[in-house]
C-alpha cells in the first residue's frame, strides 16, 4: 500500500508569500483544491443561511411578534431557501464530487480541469450576485432589496407588476449564472466517470459514490435546465414585455409552476443522491462488510433518477389539476418511495451481521437512517392527494422537507466531513467534539422538526411573518425556535472542530479507517498528482483485496 | 448502548404523547383550525383517509425502526469480536425480491384508497340546491359574490349549515384578481388555490353552525400572513336574514351626511363601492354593509371605531404593506367619515 | 500498488474508454435539449391561446430555402470532418467554409423574416402570446446557431493559417456534433412553428 505514496521530496516545502498562495488558489485547476473551495464556500453560506433561519425563528417565537417587519421576514425566508439549496448544499456536494471522484477512480484529475475552475467561479459569482441584492436591489422606492418572492418565485408574483424594482432580477440572474456552473460541473463529472477510470475499473467495480455522482450529474443536466429556461422566460416577461406568465394576456401562472417543479423536484433528488452515496461508502466501512446488494443499489438509484422526473406536480395538488392528473402524480410519487425504501433496507442489510463501530461518521449515518425513514413516510402521507389538500402549504410540509434536507442530507454530509476530513487535511477531526456536535444537533433537530409538524396539522400555513394568538401555535413555535438555537450551537461546535483539528488534530496517515477504496491508498493529503503510478483494480474493493489476499473480492466477481 | 436505546424509547413515547394530546385537543377544539376536528364532509373524508394512510405508514415505521434498533444493538463491535472481520456478505436475491414486492403491494393499496377519495371529492356533482359563491382573491383580502342572490361582500363569508338528511352544500368558484392565493378552512375542507386565469372549484357542507377560521395559504406578497378567513355558518333562517340585509342598498342616515360627503369627494370611491352612492370602485372591499362584519382588514383588526380611524389614517400600523393608502384626512373629516361608516349596517 | 492480488488478466486486458470530448458534448447536448424542450412545450401550450394580435397563419411564411441551407450545412460539416481525417486539408477548408456560408445564410434568413414580421406585420415579442413564444423559441435557436458560427469561424481562422490537421479530427468531430444538434433542433422548431402551429 505504501508503495503508492511515493512523494517526490523537496517540492513545495519552501515558505511562500501569502499573496502567491492566494494566487495559486484563485487560479487553481486542481480538482482537490477546487473541491476544498466549493466546500468552504458552501460552509460560509451554511452560516449565512442559518442566521436567516434564526431571524425567522425569533420572529415566529410568539404570535404578533415584531422582531422584523413583514418585508424583512419575506426576504429572509426567500433568501434562506435559495441560499441553502443553491449556495450551501449544491456547492458542498459538488465539492465532495470534485475531491473524491478522481481519487476513487484512480485518475489524476477531472476530465476538464479548466472547465472545472470556470464552473466553480461561475457558481461562486452567482452566490455573491444574490447577496449583492441587499445593496443593489432597490428599484422603485419601497420596492425592497433582496428578493422576497419565495424561492419558487411563483407567477405572477415575480412579474414586474407585483415585483417592481430589481430584487426578483437578482434572484433570477444569480440562479441562472450558478445554474450554468452546475451544468459545467455535471458535464465534467460524467466525462470523468465515463472516460477517466483506471484500468480494470469497469462500471461494476466503481465505488457506489461514483455511481451516484454519475446519476446526479445526469439529473443535473436534465433538471436544472428547465429552471434556466423558465428564468429566461421570466426575464423576457420582465424586460422585453413578454407574456409567458402574464395572466392578463392569457398567459398561465400554472405553467410557471409546472416548469419550476419539473426542475424543483428532481433537484431535491440531485441533493439527496450524493447523500445516499456518502452512506454507501461510510456504512460498509464501519460495519466491516461490503455494501449489501451493490447491483440493486445501482439499479435503485437509476430508478429513482428516472422516477423523480415523473412526480413534480405533487407540489401542485392544490392548484386545481383534474382528478386524473392528480391520480397520476399520486401513484408516481408513491412509486418513487419503493426504490428509496429498498436502499434503506440494503443499508440495514449491510449493518446486519457486521461489527459496527460507532465512530462519528457512523453516528451521523445512523441518524440519517432514522430520520430519512420518517421523512420518506411523511412524504408518502402527502402523496395521498386529499390528505395533501390539508397538509400542503402548511408547516407540515416545511417540517417534512427539512426532515429530508437537514435530518437526511445534512446529517449524511456531516458524516462525509468526519470521514474524509483526514484524507483532505491529513488530520483527524476530534471524536469528542464530533460527539458533542452530533448529540447537540440531534436534540436541536428533533426539538425543532418533530414539533414543527404539529402547527401544520393545526392549520398554520407557511411563509407567514406572524400569526394570530389563540390558534394554539404559540408554545409549539417557541419550542421549534429553541431547537433552532440548539442546532446553531451544534454548528458552531462543528466549525470549531474543523478549525482546531486542522492545527491540533491527530495525524491521520493514509488510511485511518481501514477502508477499501482507492482514495485511501494515497497519502493524506494526496500529492498534486494523486497517484505515483496509475492503479489497476480487479474488484470494487481494491484495498480489501490487498489487505486480504487470501480472500479477495475479485474471486467472487 | 443501553443509554441510546433508552433515549430512543423516551423520544418515541414523547412523540406519541404529543400526538395523542393534539388529537384529543381536537375534541375540545379551542383553535378552530385543527385538521383533526372536521365539521364537513370533505374534511371528514380527508381525516378518514389520513387515518388509514397513517396506520399503514405507522406500521412501516415500527417495522423498519425495530430492524434499525436491533441491528445497531446486536451487531456492534465488541472487545472480543473487533479483531476479525465478519462474514463478507454481498447480497441476497430472495431478500431483495421480498422487500421490493411488499412495498409495491403497499403502494397499490395506498393508491387505490387515495384515488377513490380523490375522485369522490373532486368530481362530486353539484346538486341543484347548492349555494354558489364566487370567491375572488385580492392582495390581501377576499371578495365574495353570490351570483344567484345578488350579494357582494368581503372578507367574512356567510354560508348555510347543511343538514345531513337534506344537504345544502356550498360550492365555491375560486378566482384571483392578482397573484396566487389559497382558501383554507381546515375544519371544513382541504385547501384549493385561487390562481389568476385558472378558475377552480371546491365545496363544503358544514355540519354545525358557528364561526370557522382559516387564512390564505399561498404566499401572495407582503401581507399574506394577515389575509385571514372567517366563515360564519348560519342556520337557514339566519342565513336568509343575512342575505336579505346584504341585498339592501346602503343605509342613508341624514345625520351622517357630512361623513358621506367626505367619502364621496375623496379618492375612497376609486377603490371602494357603497351600493346606493356614486362609489363603485372594485379594487378594495365593498363597504355597503361594513358594520355587519366583526373584523376589518381581512381579519387583521376588530371592527371598532378606533380601529377604523387608525386603518384609514395609518393602515401600516395595522397591516404594514397592505395596499390601503394612508388617506391624509384632517381630524374632523376623519371623524365624520368614521361616523358615516359606522352607520353602514 | 502491489500487483500481487491483482490477476494478471486485468493488467493485460486492453483498456479503452470513450473520448471525453464526445462524452462532454453529449452531456451539453442533453442539457440544451432540455432547455429547448421547455420552450417548445411553452410554444405548444400557448398555440391558439393569444387573446389578440396576428396569428401564425396570418403572418408566417415557411422558410424552406433557409431550412435547406441549414440542413445542408450538416452534410457539409460531416464531410469536412471526413476529409480532414484522411488528411485532405484543402478539401476540409472548402467544405468548412461552405458550412459557414450556409449557416450565415440561415441567420440572414431569420433576420430577414424578423424584420418583415416586426416592421410589416407588427408582430413583436410583446404583441401577444404567439409573439412571445415565437421570438423566444426561434431566437433561442438562432442564438445557438450564432454561438456555433463563432466556433466555426474560429476554427476557420486556424485552418486558413494552416494550423488544423488530422490530429484535430476528434475535436472537429465534437464541434460537428454540436452543429448537428443545432440542426436537429431546427427540425423540431420548424415542425412545431411552421407545420403544427399554422
Amino acid at each position: 500500500m505504501s508503495s503508492n505514496t511515493i512523494t517526490i521530496p523537496g517540492i513545495g516545502v519552501e515558505e511562500k508569500p501569502w499573496l502567491e498562495t492566494l494566487h495559486e488558489w484563485v487560479t487553481t485547476v486542481d480538482h482537490k483544491r477546487l473541491g476544498i473551495l466549493y466546500i468552504v464556500y458552501g460552509l460560509g453560506f451554511l452560516v449565512v443561511g442559518g442566521v436567516e433561519a434564526l431571524i425567522i425563528r425569533i420572529q415566529l417565537m410568539h404570535s404578533h411578534n415584531d422582531f422584523v417587519s413583514p418585508q424583512v421576514f419575506n426576504r429572509m425566508f426567500t433568501m434562506h431557501g435559495t441560499t441553502m439549496i443553491f449556495f450551501m448544499v449544491m456547492p458542498v456536494l459538488f465539492g465532495f464530487a470534485n475531491y473524491l471522484v478522481p481519487l476513487m477512480i484512480g485518475a489524476r484529475d477531472m476530465a476538464f480541469p479548466r472547465l472545472n475552475a470556470f464552473s466553480f467561479w461561475l457558481s461562486a459569482f452567482g452566490g455573491l450576485l444574490l447577496y449583492f441584492s441587499f445593496l443593489g436591489g432597490s428599484g422603485l422606492y419601497g420596492a425592497g432589496n433582496a428578493p422576497d418572492v419565495g424561492w419558487w418565485a411563483y407567477a405572477p408574483l415575480g412579474a414586474r407588476a407585483f415585483s417592481p424594482g430589481h430584487s426578483t432580477d437578482y434572484w433570477t440572474l444569480s440562479l441562472l449564472v450558478s445554474g450554468f456552473g452546475s451544468i459545467g460541473t455535471a458535464i465534467n463529472i460524467i466525462a470523468t466517470v465515463l472516460c477517466m477510470r483506471c484500468p480494470g475499473m469497469k462500471l461494476g467495480r466503481m465505488p457506489l459514490l461514483v455511481w451516484l455522482y454519475l446519476v446526479m450529474g445526469g439529473m443535473v443536466l436534465i433538471a436544472i435546465t428547465p429552471l434556466s429556461a423558465a428564468q429566461i422566460m421570466l426575464l423576457v416577461d420582465r424586460y422585453l414585455g413578454g407574456h409567458f406568465f402574464d395572466t392578463q394576456a392569457g398567459g398561465s401562472a400554472v405553467l410557471w409552476m409546472h416548469f419550476f417543479w419539473i426542475f424543483g423536484h428532481p433537484e431535491v433528488y440531485v441533493l439527496v443522491i450524493p447523500a445516499f452515496g456518502f452512506l454507501s461508502e461510510i456504512i460498509p466501512v464501519f460495519s466491516r462488510k461490503p455494501i449489501f446488494g451493490y447491483p440493486v443499489m445501482v439499479a435503485a438509484t437509476v430508478g429513482i433518477g428516472f422516477l423523480s422526473l415523473t412526480v413534480w406536480a405533487h407540489h401542485m395538488f392544490t392548484v386545481g389539476m383534474n382528478s386524473y392528473a392528480n391520480s397520476f402524480f399520486a401513484i408516481t410519487t408513491m412509486a418513487v418511495g419503493i426504490p428509496t425504501g429498498i436502499k434503506i433496507f440494503n443499508w440495514i442489510g449491510t449493518m446486519w451481521g457486521g461489527r459496527i463501530q460507532f465512530k462519528v461518521p457512523m453516528l451521523f449515518c445512523i441518524g440519517f437512517l432514522f430520520q430519512f425513514l420518517i421523512a420518506g413516510l411523511t412524504g408518502i402521507i402527502q402523496a395521498s392527494v386529499p390528505v395533501d389538500w390539508q397538509l400542503s402549504l402548511s408547516y407540515f410540509v416545511v417540517a417534512h422537507f427539512h426532515y429530508v434536507i437537514v435530518g437526511g442530507i445534512l446529517f449524511a454530509t456531516f458524516g462525509a466531513f468526519y470521514y474524509w476530513y483526514p484524507k483532505i487535511t491529513g488530520r483527524m477531526l476530534s471524536e469528542r467534539l464530533g460527539k458533542w456536535h452530533f448529540w447537540l444537533f440531534v436534540i436541536g433537530f428533533h426539538l425543532t422538526f418533530d414539533v414543527m409538524h404539529i402547527p401544520g396539522l393545526l392549520g398554520m400555513p407557511r411563509r407567514i411573518y406572524t400569526y394570530e394568538p389563540g390558534r394554539g401555535w404559540d408554545t409549539l413555535n417557541l419550542i421549534v425556535s429553541i431547537g433552532a438555537f440548539i442546532q446553531a450551537v451544534a454548528i458552531l461546535v462543528f466549525v470549531w472542530n474543523l478549525i482546531i483539528s486542522y492545527f491540533k488534530g491527530a495525524k491521520a496517515g493514509s488510511d485511518p479507517w481501514d477502508a477499501w477504496t482507492l482514495e485511501w491508498s494515497t497519502s493524506s493529503p494526496p500529492p498534486a498528482y494523486n497517484f505515483a503510478t496509475v492503479p489497476v483494480v480487479a474488484s470494487a474493493r481494491p484495498l480489501w483485496d490487498l489487505k486480504h489476499p487470501e480472500d479477495p473480492d475479485s474471486q467472487y466477481e | 448502548m443501553q443509554g441510546v436505546k433508552n433515549t430512543i424509547r423516551t423520544a418515541v413515547h414523547l412523540f406519541a404523547f404529543l400526538f395523542c394530546r393534539m388529537t384529543t385537543a381536537a375534541a375540545v377544539d379551542p383553535t378552530g383550525t385543527n385538521v383533526f376536528a372536521p365539521q364537513s364532509t370533505p374534511a371528514r373524508s380527508i381525516l378518514h383517509l389520513s387515518t388509514f394512510v397513517l396506520t399503514i405508514t405507522g406500521l412501516i415505521f415500527v417495522v423498519v425502526f425495530t430492524l434499525l434498533v436491533y441491528s445497531i444493538s446486536k451487531f456492534r463491535a465488541t472487545s472480543t469480536n473487533a479483531n476479525s472481520e465478519p462474514a463478507q456478505v454481498y447480497g441476497s436475491t430472495q431478500i431483495e425480491l421480498a422487500w421490493t414486492i411488499i412495498p409495491v403491494l403497499i403502494v397499490v393499496v395506498l393508491f387505490m384508497a387515495t384515488a377513490r377519495v380523490l375522485h369522490a371529492m373532486q368530481d362530486a356533482p353539484e346538486p341543484a340546491n347548492a349555494l354558489e359563491v364566487t370567491v375572488i382573491g385580492h392582495q390581501f383580502w377576499w371578495e365574495y359574490r353570490y351570483p344567484k342572490l345578488g350579494v357582494v361582500t368581503a372578507n367574512e363569508l356567510h354560508i348555510p349549515v347543511s343538514d345531513a338528511a337534506h344537504p345544502t352544500p356550498t360550492f365555491l368558484q375560486l378566482l384571483s384578481a392578482d397573484t396566487d392565493h389559497s382558501f383554507w378552512i381546515p375544519e371544513l375542507a382541504g385547501k384549493t388555490d385561487l390562481v389568476p386565469n385558472h378558475p377552480n372549484r371546491m365545496w363544503m357542507d358544514p355540519e354545525r353552525t358557528g364561526v370557522f377560521l382559516g387564512q390564505c395559504a399561498q404566499y401572495c406578497g407582503t401581507q399574506h400572513a394577515k389575509m385571514l378567513l372567517r366563515v360564519s355558518v348560519d342556520s337557514p333562517e339566519d342565513f336568509a336574514d343575512w342575505v336579505r340585509e346584504q341585498r339592501q342598498p346602503a343605509v342613508a342616515d341624514e345625520r351622517v351626511a357630512a361623513g358621506r360627503r367626505v367619502f364621496e369627494t375623496t379618492s375612497c370611491i376609486n377603490c371602494h363601492a357603497i351600493n346606493g352612492t356614486v362609489a363603485n370602485g372594485r379594487f378594495g372591499p365593498d363597504l355597503t354593509h361594513l358594520m355587519s362584519r366583526t373584523t376589518i382588514a381581512a381579519g387583521a383588526a376588530l371592527n371598532t371605531p378606533e380601529n377604523l380611524h387608525l386603518w384609514i389614517q395609518n393602515p401600516d400600523a395595522i397591516k404594514h404593506g397592505s395596499l390601503m393608502p394612508a388617506m391624509q384626512l384632517s381630524k374632523s373629516d376623519l371623524d365624520e367619515l368614521v361616523e358615516y361608516l359606522e352607520t353602514l349596517q | 500498488m502491489s500487483a500481487a492480488a491483482i490477476p494478471l488478466s486485468e493488467t493485460q486486458r486492453p483498456w479503452n474508454l470513450p473520448y471525453r470530448g464526445k462524452v462532454a458534448m453529449a452531456g451539453l447536448i442533453i442539457a440544451e435539449a432540455s432547455i429547448f424542450t421547455i420552450f417548445v412545450v411553452a410554444y405548444l401550450f400557448y398555440m391558439g391561446k393569444s387573446l389578440t394580435g396576428p396569428t401564425p397563419r396570418e403572418v408566417l411564411e415557411t422558410p424552406i430555402f433557409f431550412t435547406i441551407c441549414l440542413l445542408s450545412s450538416s452534410l457539409t460539416i460531416h464531410y469536412a470532418g471526413k476529409v480532414l481525417q484522411r488528411g485532405n486539408r484543402s478539401a476540409f477548408l472548402s467544405l468548412w467554409s461552405f458550412t459557414i456560408v450556409l449557416g450565415g445564410l440561415f441567420l440572414f434568413g431569420t433576420g430577414q423574416e424578423w424584420h418583415r414580421l416586426i416592421y410589416e406585420q407588427g408582430l413583436t415579442i410583446s404583441t401577444n402570446l404567439f409573439g412571445t413564444t415565437y421570438y423566444s423559441l426561434v431566437g433561442l435557436h438562432a442564438f445557438h446557431v450564432t454561438a456555433g458560427m463563432i466556433m466555426l469561424v474560429i476554427v476557420a481562422i486556424f485552418a486558413f493559417a494552416g494550423r488544423v490537421g488530422t490530429k484535430h479530427s476528434r475535436r472537429i468531430e465534437v464541434l460537428s456534433l454540436y452543429w448537428h444538434f443545432v440542426d436537429a433542433v431546427w427540425v423540431v422548431v420548424f415542425t412545431v412553428v411552421y407545420v403544427l402551429g399554422r
